[in-house]
């Protein structure tokens, strides 16, 4: 126990790091995610194709080739960002594929008398989306995005290999500890992602039925 | 819901619009990967000689990098067997009629999809060598993926089994089966059929997560890249660098796509299938998103 009194900061601030990344990363996930799936239903073929082959490049690359890309590749084009930075955007960039697939699903889910009505009283595609459609749509993909979420918390992880000490960094860090710490150490890493995904989950339920729309 | 639900089929004007709009897009992304080749080119890494290196035998590097997707390969299918196995387990377990097995597999279940890969993986590489048991980067990686697939196929299976019409089970108790002859000649194999797609989609989602060998050493397509590039750097510098981190990246993305078709195509199969009918399209059982969707 005092063990992990003494790394306590070590371990607090990993746990800082992780929630601040994942945050940041959400926050890009969904702007972008969102955005994605309008063009996805949007009337113009080239923006459609885009996100089309932005989802299905994304789905298809391990996230650590994400990171590398981003961390080893981006300075080839006279781009360079730090640690921290880079895993924000490879995690976010790669997130952002997946909402906009939960985000599609929950446009598909919205009845299609909505969309008919919506163009019945004349508003453009931009406005049936942003007054209409979309808010519906959020409505329903309240699970499956926070399903998005805590797998994203999770993959946050990764940014251990790429220099970010994280929770799972720090995992890494005090691995010359002698063996009863180190249980003890890997019980924090695991309680540390558990604080943020627990409560995660609870208030997604909470937000769930609170919007939850009858059908 | 399908897309021209959302906007009137496009009139002269609209039609114009929706012209210059495709226009102005196509020039955007045009743009944008004209000022990364202009960028690319001004550092002179379009140059064909720094790419031929990727594809001259005598270099050494097209071996490397097959060896290294073979090894990639052998993670992927070797923990994809495992994990099936011990999902397939943990599912009866997580279904049993007896409180003393079903509560201990669920929290098994339920741990190991609580927390990341990455930290599993950690745990085998640094926790257990300090309790004098010490696992290669091959077996750490290997045993990471089997635990964590494991837990996350159990609960396909369970979606799977579930999904099937509850007359099937129903009729099979009639005729007087068994408990183990009903699920394993009765609801199985359907189920099996349905769970084809996605069993295949989480072999990509495996094939992904086997790049985490990158962070622990173990010599899969992108840590192998990286070896070829620090034996590069003495000879050449940092001219092969970015084409061998590319070429790595890209020999993922081909597999992965490749395999994600594979899984779409089995999926449209099953669905024009008699055999299938009985069963509701299996979701993840927390999951609204498309079957072939993995993180």
């Amino acid at each position: 126990m005092q063990f992990l009194i003494d790394n306590f900061p070590l371990l607090w601030d990993a746990f800082l790091t992780t929630l601040s990344l994942s945050l940041l990363a959400g926050v890009l996930a969904l702007v972008l995610g969102t955005a994605l799936a309008a063009f996805r239903v949007s009337p113009i073929p080239p923006l459609r194709g885009l996100s089309t082959f932005y989802v299905e490049t994304f789905r298809n690359t391990p996230l650590t080739v994400v990171f590398f890309f981003i961390i080893f590749g981006l300075p080839q084009i006279d781009f360079s960002v730090g640690f921290f930075t880079g895993s924000v955007l490879a995690v976010g960039l790669y997130t952002a594929a997946f909402v906009c697939e939960a985000v599609r699903s929950g446009i598909n889910a919205v009845s299609a008398g909505q969309a008919e009505a919506s163009r019945a009283i004349g508003l453009t595609f931009g406005q049936s989306l942003r007054e209409v459609v979309l808010p519906q749509a959020f409505r329903s993909v309240v699970p499956p995005l926070g399903n998005v979420w805590i797998a994203m918390v999770k993959n946050t992880s990764i940014a251990a290999g790429f220099a970010v000490s994280e929770l799972t960094a720090s995992m890494q860090r005090l691995s010359n500890a002698n063996a009863g710490e180190l249980v003890l150490v890997l019980v924090a890493v695991v309680v540390g992602y558990m604080l943020i995904t627990l409560p995660s989950a609870y208030a997604i339920s909470r937000v769930e039925r609170r919007v939850a729309i009858l059908r | 819901m399908s897309a021209p639900v959302l906007f009137d089929v496009p009139g002269p004007k609209a039609q114009a619009r929706i012209r210059i709009g495709s226009a102005v897009g196509a020039l955007v992304v045009l743009a944008i990967v004209g000022f990364v080749l202009l960028r690319l080119a001004g550092n002179d890494q379009l140059d064909p000689q720094r790419w031929a290196v990727l594809f001259d035998p005598a270099s050494g590097v097209p071996q490397a990098l097959g060896e290294a997707l073979l090894r990639t390969l052998q993670v992927a299918l070797v923990g994809m067997v495992f994990a099936t196995l011990l999902g397939l387990l943990l599912a009866a377990g997580r279904l049993s009629d007896h409180s003393w097995v079903r509560i201990p597999v669920t929290t098994v279940i339920e741990f190991f999809r609580a927390i990341p890969l990455l930290v599993v993986i950690f745990a085998l590489f640094f926790i257990l060598p300090s309790f004098g048991i010490r696992l290669s980067a091959y077996a750490a990686l290997t045993g990471g993926l089997v635990l964590y697939n494991m837990a996350v196929l159990a609960e396909i299976f369970r979606a799977g089994i579930m999904s099937i019409d509850k007359g099937q089970r129903e009729a099979a108790f009639g005729i007087g089966l068994r408990k183990s002859q009903v699920m394993t000649l009765v609801l199985l194999p359907q189920a099996v059929r349905r769970m084809l797609p996605v069993l295949i989609a989480q072999l990509v989602v495996l094939l992904k997560d086997s790049s985490l060998g990158f962070i622990i050493g173990y010599f899969e397509l992108l840590r192998q890249a990286r070896s070829l590039v620090e034996f590069f750097i003495p000879r050449f510098g940092d001219q092969y660098t970015f084409q061998l981190y590319v070429g790595a990246g890209l020999i993922y993305i081909i597999v992965n796509v490749l395999l994600s078709q594979l899984a779409k195509y089995v999926e449209r199969r099953g669905r024009r299938q008699k055999a299938t009918v009985a069963t509701e399209p299996i979701r993840m059982p927390d999951e609204n998103a498309p079957t072939t969707t993995g993180i």
